[in-house]
């Protein structure tokens, strides 16, 4: 009986192991498949506008990510592929610009946008500061000792 | 300084619109119709090269298409048989492959036989300096260079782009010229 459940929680272990294991061999090594779908996000169909390729229905997009496949089967790096529809499709396959040439003012120019933005801002806060300034210091002089005893006198003898 | 400031702020901002507008109209601009065709080199699937410039005397059909572009289908075999028939007349048919998958291009030349000049274009490059929309669309280029015309949808026996019968008869004009 005893050795009759040794052996029951033998399995267990066993097959529980063997799952384990299974879903960590998986994880560590990406199918094929999951490696076009991988690939095919960050590129973007040509023809289709703002689709990427790994939602793209059309027969176009079918064909390229059958080309992503076969250049992973021929060992070519995702950079290379990547590369590839670059040098074949221009720049609009890739999700963003790239960061070269030209093309770097994507990058710099809402930076420096936004850089501007601050500073005008800030000069601009400053200006109206400078201006009320002025106003602040410009309230009613005080009144003469003379004229102020003038008037307390008079508002008594009313 | 401020004042500096502002002022590039606002030459940022005009400029700003400037390219946007600059760009606006090179995308509304209409496919060429005349005028000298532009110039391009395509290099065919089998790695042979071919120049525009260099064909200066003969009759040019430069046509765009795609694998993926189903209207492409409705001419494809026309073309081809055309092409048979006047490429003894000095008339030269160019296929630019518009972005497309090679295996897929390559596929639908076996599929319709197409036997004439036919490579990629890498880039769009061709597809941009003739201004063209989508495929199919076709460019007649005459004996002088000069473009006289195109087609900008499939030419079939019933297009409204161009039909079948017209194309012929606008070889026919261009070798007269």
């Amino acid at each position: 009986m005893r050795s009759q459940r040794m052996l029951w929680l033998l399995l267990f272990v066993w097959l529980g192991a063997a799952l384990f294991g299974a879903r960590g061999v998986n994880a560590q090594t990406p199918s094929l498949d999951d490696e076009v779908n991988r690939i095919s996000k960050t590129l973007y169909c040509p023809v289709c506008p703002n689709t990427p390729l790994d939602v793209c229905n059309t027969q176009a997009c079918a064909d390229w990510r059958n080309d992503i496949k076969q250049m992973l089967r021929e060992g070519k790096s995702e950079a290379q592929i990547r590369q590839y529809f670059v040098s074949r499709y221009g720049f609009q396959v890739l999700g963003a610009p790239p960061a070269e040439g030209f093309y770097q003012l994507a990058y710099w120019l809402p930076l420096l946008g936004i850089v501007l933005g601050v500073v005008i801002a800030w000069l601009s806060v400053r200006t109206w500061l400078a201006r009320r300034a002025p106003g602040v210091a410009s309230e009613p002089p005080p009144i003469p000792r003379e004229y102020a005893e003038r008037i307390e006198k008079e508002l008594k003898e009313l | 300084m401020s004042r500096w400031i502002q002022v590039l702020f606002f030459v940022l901002i005009i400029g700003l619109i400037a390219l946007f507008a600059f760009g606006l109209r090179a995308r509304g601009e209409a496919q060429l119709a005349t005028g000298p065709a532009p110039d391009f080199t395509l290099t065919s699937f089998e790695g042979q090269t071919i120049r525009l410039a260099e064909l200066r005397g003969k009759v040019v059909v430069v046509n765009f298409w795609a694998s993926w572009c189903a209207p492409c289908r409705d001419e494809a075999a026309f073309l081809e048989k055309t092409w048979r028939q006047y490429k003894d007349r000095g008339v030269v048919f160019i296929g630019v492959n518009y972005v497309d998958s090679e295996s897929a291009a390559k596929a639908y030349l076996k599929e319709f036989g197409v036997t004439y000049f036919n490579g990629p274009d890498i880039g769009s490059e061709i597809y941009q300096r003739y201004r063209a929309k989508g495929v199919p669309e076709t460019y007649f280029v005459g004996r002088d260079g000069q473009l006289y015309g195109n087609a900008l949808g499939p030419i079939a026996r019933d297009s409204v782009f161009m039909t079948e019968r017209a194309f012929i008869q606008k070889l026919e004009e261009l070798l007269i010229k």
